[in-house]
């Protein structure tokens, strides 16, 4: 399972990220969530795309780009929804590197991408807790 | 005062000079035959045999030796005597990773420490003087040098070695320093952290610096003489030469008096070399006159300069050098070490990088900034960001322990650096180290 997200190097420098959003633009494909880590002199911009491949095909010419998998997890969007996530990771010791959420296409239906040091772990736990994850193929909308 | 350390040697005749240079030669090319199996090798090669050596006037028919040399002769290749005779080395990088290697005898160290010695006495140093060594100790030449002829002066020696800001100031303000030498950058930090603690420069009792080992122009020279509120000495020399020392200035600060009756100089060409009339400027040849365990005859030193011959109103009758005006190779002087661009070029391909770097140079408050841009590479790529910065930090060590200085590491995205004509500009250098 998991779902893969894509990560682009990019400089901190205005011009690189419109120019990196407007590539992944040019090939038809949909970013369904997307957050941006960033240092002095670079920034890595994560994305889970509806199109993974076709977006990794077309960038690998002009950027350096890397597939992570990374846990998708559902929840409701409404308060207190995120906490028994992290609960059911933490009482099995998962490490969270980082994270971000989106809102799904379903009403009060929420995402949040983890990434983690183990992924199948993590989604094993999410299941047995009651907690449903994405896979690709539910992505390609 | 006390003008002079040596005043019979440093204001002989002309002529007395060139006799003393005359009778070292003929000697020294002996000496170099017999034990530098490397260097006879050099001469046969080139048809000129010690009995082709009657004076300083045939010097220009020896080979030259270059940093290749000592990188094929290393370690004991150009070893002059038995090591059982030799009781010091010197280091300093070179490049590819081999390090140039100089020995001493303890006539070797003596004549050494003879030039510094004479190099602060020009400075004005006297045994009443608190000499605070401020140049790195350890295998770099600037410490040991000015170490020795401080003792021989008779100097108060404060041994402080480079850095620890703090403890210089203290020392220097407690124990009334009176010179001080170091890097002129290092003096320059050193006089904007006194001013940043309250100290004017009244308030120190400094009288003078000898500062070398790095490049540096009449304004800095200025700034730092203010800063102070003494007058700046510029000294000169190299690992392979001795260290510090072959050459100074003395009060007019208009050139360095090259200590001729050690060291033999000439301007040469640096592309057919031929060597230049007076008055030219060329790559600085030097050959050393009666070091005995590293005794380097011809030894290019890819610093260009001019020399000047005309008498100096201090009474010195030594030639003069000019400060060097560039380098006829690639290297860089980066906080006093010498830095080749192909060091790096080694440390990326062993750390598993591209060789697609920049090397960027400035000063910030007088103190030499040294970034290095490295482009990663898509194996190298992570999406954790923690992960890129463990990158940069393990870079930043393994270039570290090359060159002896630590850049600043910037991982870049492949293809961001500046490409001239389709090469890659490897040296950006900001620093307005020439006037």
């Amino acid at each position: 399972m998991a779902i893969t997200q894509i990560s682009l190097f990019l400089m901190n420098q205005p011009g690189q990220l419109v120019d990196a959003v407007g590539a992944i633009s040019g090939t038809g494909s949909n970013i369904r969530a997307m957050s941006i880590a960033e240092a002095n002199d670079f920034g890595i911009l994560r994305a889970i795309v509806t199109d993974t491949d076709k977006v990794c095909e077309k960038l690998k010419e002009t950027y350096l780009i890397t597939r992570t998998p990374v846990v998708a997890a559902r929840m409701d969007d409404r308060h207190g929804a995120l906490h028994p996530i992290l609960v059911a990771l933490n009482e099995s010791n998962i490490n969270i590197e980082y994270m971000y959420a989106f809102t799904g296409t379903g009403p009060e239906e929420a995402y949040v991408v983890l990434r983690v040091n183990d992924t199948e772990t993590a989604e094993s736990v999410l299941h047995a807790a009651g907690i449903g994850t994405l896979s690709d193929e539910s992505l390609k909308i | 005062m006390r003008r002079y350390y040596q005043p019979e040697i440093e204001t002989a005749p002309r002529e007395k000079i060139l006799e003393i240079q005359n009778e070292k030669i003929v000697r020294q090319v002996r000496h170099v035959w017999d034990n530098v199996p490397y260097y006879r090798d050099l001469m046969m090669r080139k048809g000129v045999t010690p009995e082709d050596i009657h004076g300083v006037e045939d010097i220009k028919k020896l080979p030259f030796l270059s940093k290749a040399d000592l990188r094929d002769a290393y370690p004991y290749g150009l070893l002059g005597t038995d090591l059982k005779n030799c009781v010091r080395i010197q280091s300093t990088s070179g490049t590819t990773g081999k390090r140039v290697v100089a020995f001493y005898t303890q006539h070797d160290v003596d004549l050494w420490e003879d030039c510094t010695a004479r190099a602060i006495v020009a400075a004005g140093g006297t045994e009443e003087d608190v000499l605070q060594v401020a140049y790195g100790y350890g295998l770099f030449t600037g410490g040991a040098g000015l170490h020795g002829g401080s003792h021989k002066v008779g100097c108060l020696t404060l041994p402080m070695s480079s850095g620890n800001t703090e403890r210089q100031i203290q020392f220097m303000m407690d124990l009334g320093t009176t010179i001080l030498c170091c890097t002129p950058s290092y003096a320059a930090y050193i006089g904007e952290s006194l001013a940043e603690q309250g100290y004017k420069p009244e308030d120190n009792k400094l009288k003078a610096g000898i500062f070398g080992a790095e490049p540096w122009t009449e304004e800095m020279r200025r700034d730092i003489e203010q800063k102070l509120g003494i007058k700046a000495y510029d000294i000169y020399g190299l690992t392979e030469t001795s260290g510090p020392g072959v050459a100074y200035e003395c009060e007019e600060q208009h050139g360095m008096h090259i200590n001729e009756d050690h060291f033999y100089a000439e301007i040469i060409d640096p592309d057919t070399g031929e060597v230049l009339p007076d008055g030219e400027k060329g790559e600085l040849v030097f050959t050393a006159l009666d070091k005995e365990a590293f005794p380097l005859l011809r030894y290019r030193t890819r610093d260009i300069c001019v020399l000047d011959r005309t008498p100096c109103s201090c009474g010195r009758t030594h030639v003069r050098m000019s400060k060097p005006m560039g380098r006829s190779d690639d290297m860089l002087i980066i906080r006093g070490v010498n830095v080749f661009p192909s060091q790096i070029e080694t440390v990326l391909l062993n750390e598993g990088y591209t060789p697609n770097y920049q090397i960027v140079l400035d000063r910030e408050r007088n103190t030499d900034t040294f970034d290095v841009f490295v482009e990663v590479s898509a194996d190298q790529f992570s999406d954790l960001m923690s992960q890129i910065q463990k990158m940069e930090k393990s870079l930043e060590s393994a270039l570290r322990t090359m060159l002896g200085i630590s850049p600043k590491v910037h991982l870049v995205a492949p293809k961001t650096i500046t490409r001239s004509e389709g090469k890659a500009v490897r040296v950006v250098d900001k620093r307005k180290l020439h006037d």
